[in-house]
């Protein structure tokens, strides 16, 4: 592999590791949002990067998926929802971060040595690119276990999808792609609608939007 | 003669159906359309047993998936009807609204769409989409209802559902990996009629690897313990013939995904073997479910956890593989998703005329409704294991398969079966015989969805006819 583009294409991948690990430990909700926002543009420039080496056009489109619907839109629909729920100031209770963070590492090196090993014949760049893969979905399924909160648990899922996209992207030529990015966008415009109905019943104790309708006296 | 491709048809008809039902606003006029089109998703489906179409890399139809499509398309059949006249009753005392019957009419069709989908999908990339829009429709339909635990049920089968989603294609893209060296780049390597002419030649370690998140993502929708937690809820906060098409079809359609990379595994001599790893899920799930069924308090839920413990029985089977007990496995699946779904087109009745779905609350119904009353205890009885229904003759040769080649996993799997056994009649003897309780008012119920099921049921424990025997016998030799 040319060297330069084996280290960009490594540096990336590694960044998105480096930045699940970094979601662990937000324990504010805004925070954490930012940080997704910053998953999502690094996974964007990850898979642009493997566009262009891989002379994939089709691939710029799933990048500007990562790009615009994960790196902006659902991050700034995110935020307006939780200053709407009024649960924008709160500190989350996290599992310790020590513990966290520990766990967080042996889910990495148990992803580099199991990819690793079984990955020999396949070329270093894919095989790279899967172990960080296992590693950012991992580290996802650790998040979602840790957190309580609903949006906690859906960004901690938005990462693993992230590992998913960046290891479709990594195996050469894999066809449908661009199809899987568009079926999991659809899947998490879904959880995210699917929040905003559960938080309003933990607020109002009901998602009757009939008594929503008598809240706001628009109804007898 | 040009002849319209039945394949696309039975594609085509849930499609334009669905948008069809999504525009229609009259209760009778939208579940006549919603019978009508899975009728006749139902008459292409069995056309395929006579036209084969060609397979290419996107849709495949053999001896195999059409047993899969021809059930799904025949329980869906049913269901519709059932829904019909339950649905009619739900809109009676306001739990459902129009629009949300509009709603619901459409999902239906997606479902169906997605399930056949999944099914003729010869292309590994287009099942997992397929699969993953089933699921999407069906979560939609668990929280229908929108009370606080329909919403926490369909949270619930949404959150752990994604994650099986996720490992699924993860398990994916390693098949692809796997293929690439061989296959070459781009969509050959995600093709399985090519995958399972080559797939000797692959890396097995990476196979192995794939195979057991494939296991794990597609067996979260199959229900195996300890993924099946999201079952239960989803089944028993639903609206009733969701029930019967998650238990009924959607955990075949997910099995079927299993049963595809289980036989590209079997084709690769160094990669593990497949058996043992479903051997373990199935038996696990078989034993714990027996033992969960005991202190249910509802009645869809138990039902449910009896899912589960079918599921068990079923994927042991064919992890055990071989003629026989290949055999055993797909004659156990299809009595499952005739009976399972004939008891809950009882039950939801039911529950509809008792306005309770509490154990405790519905006894005697042998007296109060004879006819659905009878219907259950027919159903119930066929999916204990009874002889002479059609459970009995096939889990009788998932046992004595098992006993003839490995005595010792016998032990667990006759100790699950009594288990699920005594539970059932158990909680029977109370509901069907007790001292009448509730409502006795005369039900508005389709009966003939349920009696067609049991008399099928029946019909195969008696008689198994022999064109079917040596089909079966022949997708058994083809799963290996």
């Amino acid at each position: 592999m040319h060297g330069l583009a084996f280290d960009i294409a490594h540096l990336l991948a590694g960044g998105l590791v480096l930045v699940s690990l970094m979601m662990l430990y937000q324990d504010r909700l805004p925070a954490l949002i930012n940080v997704f926002a910053l998953h999502a543009i690094l996974l964007a420039a990850s898979v642009t990067w493997q566009a262009n080496i891989q002379h994939e056009p089709y691939l710029y489109v799933t990048a500007m998926i990562a790009l615009g619907f994960k790196g902006f839109v659902i991050p700034i629909a995110l935020r307006r929802m939780i200053v709407r729920l009024g649960i924008h100031r709160e500190i989350e209770t996290v599992v310790g971060i020590g513990p966290t963070m520990l766990a967080g590492i042996a889910l990495v090196a148990l992803a580099m040595v199991v990819m690793l090993r079984v990955t020999e014949q396949a070329d270093p760049l894919a095989r790279e690119d899967l172990a960080f893969a296992l590693s950012v979905l991992l580290l996802g399924l650790l998040m979602m276990v840790t957190r309580r909160n609903a949006v906690g648990q859906v960004l901690g899922f938005m990462s693993l999808e992230n590992g998913l996209i960046l290891a479709a992207t990594g195996a050469k030529g894999m066809p449908l792609v661009v199809e899987i990015s568009v079926a999991f966008s659809v899947l998490i415009a879904f959880i995210v609608i699917g929040i905003f109905l559960f938080r309003i019943r933990e607020r109002f104790d009901s998602v009757d939007v009939q008594a929503l309708d008598r809240f706001r006296g628009e109804q007898p | 003669m040009t002849v319209i491709n039945p394949l696309i048809l039975v594609l085509a008809i849930p499609l334009g159906a669905a948008a069809l039902l999504a525009l229609f606003r009259g209760y009778r006029l939208s579940s006549r359309v919603n019978v009508l089109a899975s009728f006749a998703t139902l008459l292409t489906a069995l056309s395929l047993f006579f036209r084969h179409p060609e397979p290419d890399s996107y849709f495949l139809v053999d001896d195999l998936n059409i047993v899969f499509i021809v059930l799904n398309s025949f329980v869906g059949f049913t269901t519709s009807v059932f829904s019909a006249t339950y649905i009619a009753h739900e809109l009676e005392i306001g739990r459902l609204t129009p629009v949300y019957l509009r709603f619901y009419h459409a999902m239906y069709q997606v479902m169906m769409f997605g399930m056949n989908l999944a099914l003729v999908a010869n292309n590994i990339g287009l099942m997992w989409v397929a699969i993953e829009l089933a699921t999407l429709a069906t979560i939609l339909m668990v929280g229908i209802y929108r009370t606080h635990e329909a919403l926490e049920a369909a949270w619930k089968y949404f959150i752990l559902g994604s994650v099986g989603i996720a490992f699924a294609l993860f398990g994916t893209i390693l098949v692809y990996m796997a293929a690439q060296p061989v296959v070459g780049e781009g969509l050959p390597g995600m093709v399985w009629t090519v995958l399972i002419e080559r797939v000797a030649e692959f890396d097995p370690a990476l196979l192995n690897v794939a195979f057991i998140f494939l296991l794990l993502g597609y067996g979260t929708k199959v229900g195996l313990a300890p993924l099946h937690a999201w079952l239960p809820d989803a089944h028993a906060e639903g609206p009733t013939p969701i029930s019967a098409v998650l238990s009924g079809l959607l955990l075949n359609v997910a099995l079927y995904a299993v049963l595809r990379f289980k036989m590209l595994l079997a084709a690769n001599p160094a990669a593990i073997a497949p058996g043992p790893l479903m051997v373990t899920m199935g038996l696990v799930s078989l034993v714990f479910a027996a033992f969960m069924l005991y202190r249910r308090r509802d009645i869809k839920r138990m039902f449910a956890y009896s899912s589960i413990e079918h599921m068990g029985i079923i994927v042991f089977a064919f992890g055990m593989g071989g003629p026989l007990a290949n055999f055993a496995g797909l004659l156990q699946m299809t009595m499952h998703s005739l009976t399972k779904s004939a008891i809950f087109f009882a039950v939801g009745h039911i529950s509809q005329v008792k306005g309770t779905q509490k154990i405790s609350e519905i006894r005697g119904l042998t007296e109060t409704h004879p006819l659905l009353g009878w219907g259950l205890v027919l159903g119930v009885v066929a999916i204990a294991g009874m002889p002479p229904l059609g459970i009995f003759m096939s889990e009788f040769l998932v046992v004595s398969s098992t006993f003839s080649r490995a005595p010792l996993l016998a032990i667990p799997l006759v100790l699950g079966l009594m288990v699920a056994f005594g539970a059932l009649l158990l909680r029977l003897n109370g509901f069907a015989f007790g001292e009448p309780t509730g409502s006795r008012a005369p039900v508005q119920a389709s009966y003939v969805p349920m009696f067609a099921h049991l008399a099928l049921v029946f019909t195969a424990g008696v008689y198994l006819p022999p064109a079917l025997v040596a089909w079966f016998q022949h997708v058994a030799s083809i799963l290996g």
